[in-house]
């Protein structure tokens, strides 16, 4: 109960800076965008739906029933199309695909950064927390085995390979570099779970037998949250994490008080 | 054509249980799919207290819950996900579908093409049947062990291979549901292609058979894959079997024992493949009743019939070329996603004709405020809303912030409760006097009406707020995330909205019954209606007609000049058509 009520009052700061009514703030490269699309249909939306009410409040009060006033017959009306509108929404459609949600689609799923330019990081899902994954000083990320898989190792990592040695890994703290690059492969251990970072705009569902990369970029230092948007069993509603960006100099020294962490245990644990 | 009927009086279990005449199945249908939408309407009002008061007791009924569902009147996450799983289900698949095809469809689409019943009567008894099991075995779920499926109404694995004893009941109950639907589904084709009356030509039907006849054509071919899927998934939960299970499960910390090999994704492909054109089944026997009301209550013939007609047949086709505009977050890339962001803009086309037609369909009209109409007007706006929502979630950029969050929910709940449930009550006060002979009481409809639109409204609107502002579906206790507790007050909103909307039920329900005994007697044609189930007698008979009426005109002849009473009926025997 106490651990419960400090994360709500945590959360209510949060909240308060962050969070409000409309959209979360925006703090990744390419959240503008789908914002803008977001704002441009919805005005879009607004102008057909007041365009209908006036039409059909109007309408609903002139032909009223009422002494003297009578339907008017047009049976040529029975071929008509109501063409106007339907041609006006089509090529509305057509500049809302091609002009916003195709290339922001490609631009978020194919145009990766390069990765020597970028934070590499596996993302493992599981009921009901996050297991981070960094490659350390290497840039390789040691092998892992689902065999090996238990709760003092729960990404599996395979103790016989060095590559592995100087990895580093947390749960449900997932730090990354402010004006940095990250890709983020995704995978999961047991069901199907959805990765989302309600400021960057990034959503992307976890799942099991595969391993899914997606990117991002933050521009401004903070603590957020990491959502599950997938329904994912009893534990769904709290498989809540904390998503750090961080100065570069703030990073590097937690990365390397981790190394140092993991070294000191190291011999414990051979 | 003309059928001779047995004279002789059936016995009640014949007449009234085990009935082969198409009214009484579908008022059993109706009935039975009413009772079930109230049922998962409950289930939403206990979620609902979950949502604005997370983790307070239950007052007054919180007691009477078992300790697996409640401890102490304050709810488990196992049961809060057991009530969303089972809301989805039984409204979708046991409450509006049954109601709209099988209650609407059974009563009104034989009278209105002059048919003496269905052309399978045994067939169609046994479709209710099935779906009157298929709902025992749901309801019945939450009774066993571990209570019923917990993992959505979309059921995904893994999460619904490894979940507890109830998804197996689930996965039974569907059965039963898809098989009914089958057989409703092939008798509903047979029957608009075969029996349709001497002179009514297709061009000739009243709208509402055109979206029931499509509606069945989406039917007949969404569900067996379904059907293949359910089975897939039972053999992965009672057989070992892998199809939707992959190598290398970590449950709990512990290896599976699964085979492995199999893809979660494939399930979403079969589900999807008939849950979208499903949403159609929801929506078009709505347009279809609405149609009806309209033209009626203007006093004018509709609007664009043919385009009408050429809107829903688009429709169906279309309905099976866009389902994985639910799955853009699976991992898909961008031809695949261009491919479906394509066909669900285009399907948008059709849908916005029907919707426009609709409204023109009022201008120059007479317009009579029933109670039936009010709710039939109601619908455009409402599924105006519902449609247009759907835009932003159909393209794949917008849809990464706004997937699976609260805009989904208010997106599809606009379609389906203020959209399609409008409708419905606007068909039950339509038809009620042909198949009781006594009119619903126009008082208490109009009271049922505006308390039902302004909480509707009052439930789902705040939903696009919280959508919007990143807040996930499904969540047990959204005080958990800091985005989601600055909108945490519209839960209250909602909650309060949606407890208020379940009383202004109470004036319906007392209208029906009270109408059933008590309602003003009117003659067979109190709407002065033209098409033809208000030439048969109310209530018609088993037979229907009392001879085979011979159709001479279109369906919409309202206010033509010159004619008797300002209309004329199809089967009427009149100079001055023009259809």
């Amino acid at each position: 109960m106490p651990f419960r009520l400090e994360c709500q009052w945590k959360g209510f700061k949060l909240a308060e800076k962050y969070y409000g009514w409309g959209f979360p703030v925006d703090i990744s490269t390419n959240g503008a965008q789908i914002d803008n699309l977001i704002y441009i249909v919805h005005g879009l939306m607004a102008i057909l739906f007041v365009g209908w009410m006036v039409f059909l409040v109007y309408a609903l009060l002139r032909f009223r029933q009422r002494p003297g006033h009578e339907a008017e017959y047009k049976p040529h009306h029975h071929f008509k199309v109501p063409t106007f509108v339907e041609v006006a929404v089509a090529i509305t459609e057509v500049v809302l695909l091609c002009a916003f949600s195709f290339p922001i689609w490609h631009q978020v799923k194919k145009e990766f950064p390069s990765k020597e330019n970028s934070l590499e990081v596996r993302v493992v899902a599981e009921q009901f927390a996050w297991n981070i994954h960094y490659s350390g000083k290497d840039g390789i990320f040691g092998k892992t085995d689902p065999k090996l898989m238990n709760a003092m190792n729960p990404l599996g990592l395979d103790p016989g390979d060095l590559a592995g040695k100087d990895d580093i890994t947390s749960l449900n703290q997932l730090h990354i570099p402010v004006n940095k690059s990250v890709i983020v492969h995704l995978s999961s251990k047991d069901v199907i779970h959805s990765f989302a970072l309600p400021v960057m705009r990034v959503k992307q569902d976890a799942v099991p037998g595969q391993s899914i990369p997606i990117w991002f970029e933050a521009t401004k230092a903070g603590n957020f949250e990491i959502a599950c948007a997938q329904l994912c069993g009893l534990g769904h509603y709290r498989m809540r994490g904390f998503f750090m960006v961080e100065d570069g100099d703030k990073f590097s020294a937690w990365l390397t008080e981790q190394e140092a962490k993991k070294l000191a245990q190291a011999p414990a644990a051979v | 054509m003309s059928k001779h009927h047995d004279s002789h009086e059936l016995p009640f279990w014949r007449k009234y249980i085990f009935s082969t005449d198409h009214k009484v199945i579908g008022i059993q249908y109706a009935v039975t799919g009413l009772l079930f939408l109230l049922f998962g309407f409950c289930l939403m009002m206990l979620i609902r207290w979950q949502l604005a008061y997370p983790g307070k007791p239950l007052p007054l009924i919180g007691g009477l819950f078992s300790e697996t569902a409640m401890i102490g009147g304050i709810m488990l996450p196992e049961f809060y996900n057991q009530l969303g799983a089972m809301h989805g289900t039984i409204m979708v698949f046991m409450g509006v579908v049954p109601l709209a095809v099988g209650g609407f469809g059974n009563f009104v689409l034989p009278l209105q093409i002059g048919a003496p019943d269905m052309a399978f009567p045994k067939l169609n008894m046994i479709s209710y049947w099935l779906y009157f099991v298929g709902g025992l075995i749901m309801f019945a779920s939450f009774f066993v062990p571990g209570g019923a499926a917990q993992s959505g109404w979309t059921s995904y694995p893994p999460l619904s291979v490894l979940a507890s004893g109830g998804q197996t009941w689930w996965l039974i109950g569907m059965a039963f549901l898809i098989n009914s639907s089958l057989l409703g589904s092939i008798n509903f084709i047979v029957t608009t292609i075969q029996l349709r009356a001497e002179g009514l030509s297709f061009y000739r039907l009243p709208f509402f058979v055109w979206a029931q006849f499509v509606t069945a054509f989406l039917l007949l071919l969404a569900f067996p894959p379904l059907m293949a899927a359910a089975v897939l998934q039972l053999m992965d939960r009672l057989a070992g079997a892998s199809f939707f299970m992959p190598s290398g499960l970590v449950v709990n910390g512990v290896s599976s024992a699964v085979a492995g090999g199999g893809n979660p994704i494939l399930w979403q492909h079969l589900f999807w493949f008939l849950a979208h054109p499903e949403v159609y089944v929801l929506i078009l026997p709505a347009m279809g009743i609405v149609a009806e009301i309209i033209a009626c209550n203007t006093r004018k013939p509709l609007y664009g019939y043919k385009a009408l007609v050429g809107s829903v047949i688009s429709i169906g086709f279309l309905s099976f070329i866009v389902w994985a505009h639910h799955m853009y977050l699976t991992g898909m890339g961008t031809k695949m996603s261009a491919f479906f962001q394509i066909t669900t803009m285009i399907i948008s086309i059709p849908s916005i004709i029907i919707l426009t037609s609709l409204m023109l369909s009022l201008w120059g009209g007479s317009i009579r405020f029933t109670a039936p109409m009010l709710f039939a007007v109601a619908f455009l706006p409402m599924f105006g809303i519902g449609g247009l929502t759907g835009l932003p979630l159909g393209l794949t950029a917008a849809d990464i912030h706004l997937h699976d969050t609260y805009y989904v929910i208010g997106h599809f709940h606009y379609v389906v409760a203020p959209g399609t449930i409008f409708a419905l009550f606007a068909g039950i006060y339509y038809w009620f006097p042909k198949a009781t002979g006594r009119k619903m009481s126009e008082v208490l409809g109009r009271i049922h009406f505006w308390l039902s639109f302004i909480f509707m409204n009052g439930v789902f609107m705040p939903m696009f707020i919280q959508g919007l502002a990143g807040v996930s579906r499904r969540l047990y206790d959204p005080m958990q995330y800091a985005h989601a507790q600055p909108t945490q007050v519209l839960n209250v909103f909602m909650s309060i909205s949606a407890w208020c909307l379940g009383l202004s039920q109470i004036p319906f329900i007392i209208n029906f019954f009270k109408s059933i005994f008590w309602g003003e007697r009117v003659n067979n044609n109190p709407w002065a209606a033209t098409t033809l189930e208000w030439s048969a007698p109310s209530p018609p008979p088993h037979g229907n007609f009392v001879k085979p009426p011979q159709v001479y005109r279109g369906p919409y002849e309202y206010s033509v000049p010159g004619s008797k009473n300002g209309y004329i009926p199809q089967d009427a025997v009149e100079a001055g058509s023009h259809v």
